[in-house]
């Protein structure tokens, strides 16, 4: 698998990144974001950071699947996009939506059970954030590794945070639920394929294909 | 009454008659201006009228405050951003759904415990009826607030002139279901119609009003045309819209998001930064075109006007 493939893939990986970023900058300079520019902008960074987790969730399933292993060279970009996406959303929310009133703030976040569970979320990724780089990676050791499966964690917290903060009543299905409820479908699906018996099947399947399952 | 909820009460006279609206919407309309939105073009009112209360573009300021001297919201805002689950739980996509949404003419059936039951048409309550201008902060349950320059009249006008007996204790109200014109209504996990209703006495109250109208115009079909109720001391689904049933009753009315989470939608659902919704505070709310937040006020800002209607209730209770 050498040539072209992973540069421009590379490449979607980082323009996919970077264009929502611009786009949504534009829209605000231009004041098209609607009448509430503020609360557009929340939900907007929240869907693409949500966007950017799950794809890069989906980067070691793709290589068991596929045996590619560029998923795995770009899984930390996709989810460092998704982590600079959830740090505007939550920039957006104490600047522009609440104006720096800490107090306000605490307060929301106490008694609004979506924005603790979004809290959660934040402190997750940042302790992922941090330890993104090679250093944490040598430093930690094999800790490493066990500190980002918190990334377990982490999306279903997400969901959690999308799902409540949607209008209407999840238990009767009434409202507008299709999203959430299909990132919940991808990221079960995601984390099954990790479970190792199941991953350790799919990879089997890869090296031998058409190869019938073990007596 | 006190004249401290609106500081800008205009003279019927001023308000534009609705044949000069209609030339107006056809000009507009063969010349191409605003082509593709109609329904705004039919509600921007005082394009080139010196008579009218505010000469406004949809867009810009237009003077008019409320009594605490902050700016109403313009008509742009008004009018793309609406709770309208009939068309759209989608509030920015309510004004492009709406827009073929036929609200003249408009009838609305009267019955119940009522001296004078029957149809009376929109046209004749405003000519009976002379809506004024009332303008008013709009806050929603879902935290957000807008200051609108209504145009009705009294729900009690109307009480006085229909008659309703002593046995009626509620009154309750009905949105128009039109398929149709209404995509919103194919999602049938709602209880639809909408309904909505008060106390005898909160609707005798005179800050309770039909509107027919906002910025001097007519009401357009996104904000509730051709007939909704506002009361400005509720949560906003309160003041239902597009109404087409009034009925006197006895008992409570099941209402519609009562009816749907009554931990979440108490039958009251007064404003009070006090008592949170289950989800989230009650205690600020964005206006829209603000940054930051405001401080919600008891009653949405009129306690002194209706506190005396929940004397002795407890409103963590009766919330």
């Amino acid at each position: 698998m050498k040539g072209i493939a992973p540069i421009v893939f590379r490449v979607l990986v980082h323009l996919g990144g970077i264009i929502p970023l611009l786009y949504l900058l534009a829209r605000y300079q231009t004041n098209s974001l609607g009448p509430n520019p503020i609360l557009e902008l929340e939900h907007q960074t929240g869907k693409i950071a949500l966007f950017f987790l799950v794809l890069s969730l989906a980067c070691t399933p793709a290589r068991n699947v596929t045996g590619w292993k560029e998923f795995i060279r770009r899984r930390k970009a996709l989810g460092l996009y998704g982590a600079l996406y959830a740090f505007i959303h939550v920039l957006i929310f104490i600047s522009l939506d609440y104006g720096f009133d800490f107090n306000l703030i605490l307060g929301e976040v106490i008694s609004r059970s979506f924005i603790i569970v979004g809290t959660i979320a934040v402190a997750i990724l940042i302790v992922l954030t941090i330890t993104s780089n090679k250093i944490s990676v040598s430093i930690l050791g094999s800790g490493w590794k066990k500190l980002h499966r918190l990334v377990y964690i982490l999306s279903p917290l997400v969901i959690l945070h999308f799902a409540m903060v949607t209008k209407g009543n999840i238990l009767k299905l009434q409202g507008n639920y299709t999203l959430p409820l299909i990132y919940a479908g991808i990221v079960v699906l995601l984390l099954v394929m990790r479970i190792p018996t199941i991953s350790r099947a799919i990879r089997k399947e890869k090296k031998n294909p058409g190869s019938m399952p073990a007596e | 009454m006190s004249s401290k909820y609106r500081p800008n009460t205009i003279d019927a006279a001023e308000i534009t008659p609705k044949d000069l609206y209609l030339s107006r919407r056809n000009f507009i309309r063969s010349t191409g201006l605003l082509a593709g939105s109609m329904v705004l073009g039919a509600c921007v009112p005082a394009i080139e009228n010196e008579n009218s209360p505010a000469t406004l573009t949809p867009m810009g300021p237009s003077g008019l405050t409320d009594e605490f001297g902050d700016p109403a919201n313009t008509l742009y805002e008004i009018t793309h951003y609406n709770n309208y689950y009939e068309f759209t739980t989608d509030k920015d996509g309510v004004a492009g759904l709406a827009k073929d949404f036929q609200t003249s003419p408009w009838s609305v059936e009267v019955s119940g415990f009522v001296a004078k039951p029957g149809s009376y048409t929109v046209e004749d309550l405003v000519s009976k009826f002379k809506p004024e201008e009332r303008i008013y902060r709009l806050r929603c349950v879902e935290a957000w607030s807008m200051v609108i320059p209504w145009i009705g009249f009294p729900i009690s006008r109307l009480l006085e002139e229909v008659g309703p007996t002593s046995e009626a204790k509620f009154v309750r109200f009905e949105t128009v279901m039109r398929p149709d014109e209404m995509p919103g209504l194919s999602d049938y996990s709602y209880p639809w119609p909408y309904q909505e209703g008060l106390r005898m006495d909160e609707a005798m109250n005179d800050l309770a009003i039909f509107a027919t109208g906002l910025y001097g115009g007519t009401l357009p079909a996104q904000n509730g045309g051709g007939i909704r109720v506002v009361v400005p001391w509720k949560y906003g689904f309160k003041s239902i819209k597009a109404i087409n049933k009034i009925e006197f009753i006895a008992d409570r009315p099941e209402t519609m998001w009562n009816t749907i989470a009554p931990k979440e939608y108490g039958f009251y659902s007064n404003v009070n930064p006090n008592v949170d919704h289950p989800r989230w505070s009650q205690a600020t709310e964005r206006r829209i075109g603000e940054t930051g937040r405001r401080k919600t006020l008891m009653f949405n800002g009129y306690e002194e006007e209706v506190a005396d209607l929940y004397e002795g209730m407890d409103l963590t209770v009766s919330y």
